[in-house]
């Protein structure tokens, strides 16, 4: 894809100035970003980078501070319930309500979505079918693995019929088979809706497979962007992710998520839910 | 967007009830409480005759308190349940969904009224089980229902706001065990007001558990009751209640 075509699509999100700050920590710092109409696009970075709080921002959770954020034009300080509507939103955590059905959650988001009575379990059912839940359906929730989680996640949040689906490390905690399965869903998806996405991940091989385009993202700013092939292809004929990563921000993404207790923290409270 | 309220709180009501119907085991252990208050204290007390409540039982003044006391007792643990939705990610979700804020809130108080009902019948047929004389009348059933859903909502919307101040779990279950004991204690659900010493007295006042308990002798017992100030205080007290854990609960997103 050439600069110039690119420039003719629509932008599904546009940043611009963004900074954020929890107290005497700058989370976000000095971001511009575009994503366009019906590519997926991948904000990569070590635990910390800032990737959260940036999607954080983009979805209304957090108030925005400094700069601009408008997500299909509209902008996310005055037309906060425009852009929900737009929004299929599934966050790091595995967050289901284990006490209902499979069927029972979808079925929740398509009424706070006021997805119209007529078509509701329809659509309920299309969701849970394309997430190759419909066997498990009318199971309690917190019967499912970690993988059928993610997919019942991602069902509750395709029940809307988003135009953008941010996904927050969508495999963190997943066994391989599982991220697999979740990475399938995904690019059958894309395949099926030409659904913009964007996701965040700190796995390299997640990035190179699923996403058209990517942001380096660390401390809080963004280091380089574009295909994942220009990015190593800029380095020379063999370069991976990995060499991408280090050469930006002079460390590896290993080195980077060993360290710091919050990454610790991160992955041991996710495989504690995973129990 | 305010036509939509309605449909959020019932979609709010609606899971509860389908939580409730997956799990009734809580609806069962949740009595027990309850069952020994009417069983032991009230009893025993029915008994000596210690507590003056006139021509009436001991045991038939204490069973409104109990109701009143049951549902308070359930909608205290809603801003711990809130909490836990924060931590699971579940809140994170439904803040991200066209929802406002005060819809989410009245939602949650009003499923806090749900599973209020839910306990309250068990405590009813206890209480006639043990010989309260309670009315037989429909209306008055549903107005107590009514007044029982309002406390229940308040004490969530309480319970919630502490939860958007404190934000952590084991603080709100300390602060949730401290509070609800003296809430109870201090208002007429044990004993009538005019035995109290004046401190307690005014306590009893401004405490909504007060109202409740007033409303609910009045309804099923026929006691004299002041129902239309008891309704006011706490339809008052549910708006005050939305409002401020409304404002609050975008606290527990950060």
């Amino acid at each position: 894809m050439t600069v110039a075509v690119r420039e003719e699509l629509a932008a599904a999100v546009e940043c611009r100035g963004i900074r954020h700050r929890f107290g005497e920590t700058t989370a976000v710092d000095g971001v511009d970003l575009t994503v366009l109409e019906g590519e997926v696009f991948g904000l990569l970075g070590p635990n910390g980078a800032g990737k959260t709080t940036l999607i954080r921002l983009m979805n209304t959770l957090l108030p925005l501070q400094e700069g601009s954020i408008s997500v299909f034009g509209n902008d996310v300080r005055h037309a906060k319930m425009a852009v929900r509507r737009r929004l299929g939103y599934v966050p790091q955590q595995l967050s289901i309500e284990g006490a209902l059905t499979g069927r029972e959650n979808v079925m929740w988001f398509a009424r706070l979505f006021d997805v119209p009575r007529s078509e509701r379990r329809e659509r309920v059912d299309a969701s849970l079918e394309s997430m190759a839940l419909s066997d498990a359906a009318d199971r309690l929730a917190s019967t499912y693995s970690g993988g059928m989680i993610r997919r019942l996640e991602l069902a509750q949040a395709l029940v809307n019929r988003p135009a953008l689906l941010v996904l927050d490390e969508p495999t963190i905690g997943l066994d391989p088979v599982a991220r697999d399965s979740v990475w399938q869903r995904v690019e059958e998806l894309r395949d099926a809706t030409g659904m913009t996405v964007l996701l965040t991940t700190h796995y390299m091989e997640e990035a190179d497979a699923l996403c058209d385009r990517i942001a380096l993202m660390h401390l809080g700013s963004i280091r380089a962007e574009g295909t994942p092939d220009e990015l190593k292809s800029e380095l020379g004929p063999d370069a991976t992710l990995e060499d991408v990563f280090r050469h930006y921000t002079g460390g590896t993404l290993e080195d980077e998520l060993k360290g710091g207790l919050r990454a610790i923290r991160s992955s041991r409270s996710t495989a504690h839910r995973l129990g | 967007m305010w036509r939509r309220y309605p449909s959020r709180v019932g979609t709010f009501c609606l899971v509860e009830l389908q939580k409730l119907s997956h799990d009734r085991t809580e609806l069962f252990t949740r009595a027990v409480q309850p069952i020994l208050w009417l069983v032991i204290f009230g009893e025993t007390f029915n008994r000596i005759h210690a507590i003056p409540t006139g021509n009436l039982p001991y045991l038939d003044f204490l069973a409104p308190g109990i109701i009143a006391q049951s549902g308070l007792f359930v909608a205290i643990f809603y801003g711990i349940m809130i909490i836990w939705e924060r931590d699971s990610g579940v809140l994170t979700k439904l803040l991200v969904t066209p929802t406002p804020r005060s819809a989410l809130i009245l939602g949650k108080a009003f499923s806090a009224g749900i599973r209020a009902i839910a306990q309250v019948i068990v405590v009813l047929i206890v209480s006639a089980l043990l010989g309260v004389a309670l009315t037989y009348n429909p209306l008055k059933i549903l107005g107590a229902i009514g007044i029982v859903v309002l406390g229940a909502a308040f004490f969530s919307c309480l319970s919630m706001t502490i939860a958007g101040i404190v934000l952590k779990r084991d603080r709100l279950m300390g602060i949730g065990q401290m509070i609800t004991m003296p809430l109870f204690f201090a208002s007429n659900a044990l004993y009538p007001v005019s035995i109290m010493p004046g401190w307690v007295r005014v306590l009893s006042k401004v405490n909504p558990l007060s109202y409740e308990v007033d409303a609910l002798r009045g309804l099923l017992i026929g006691t004299s009751s002041n129902l239309p100030l008891d309704y006011g205080v706490l339809l008052v007290a549910v708006v005050l209640g939305v409002t401020t854990a409304s404002l609050l609960i975008s606290r527990l997103a950060r």
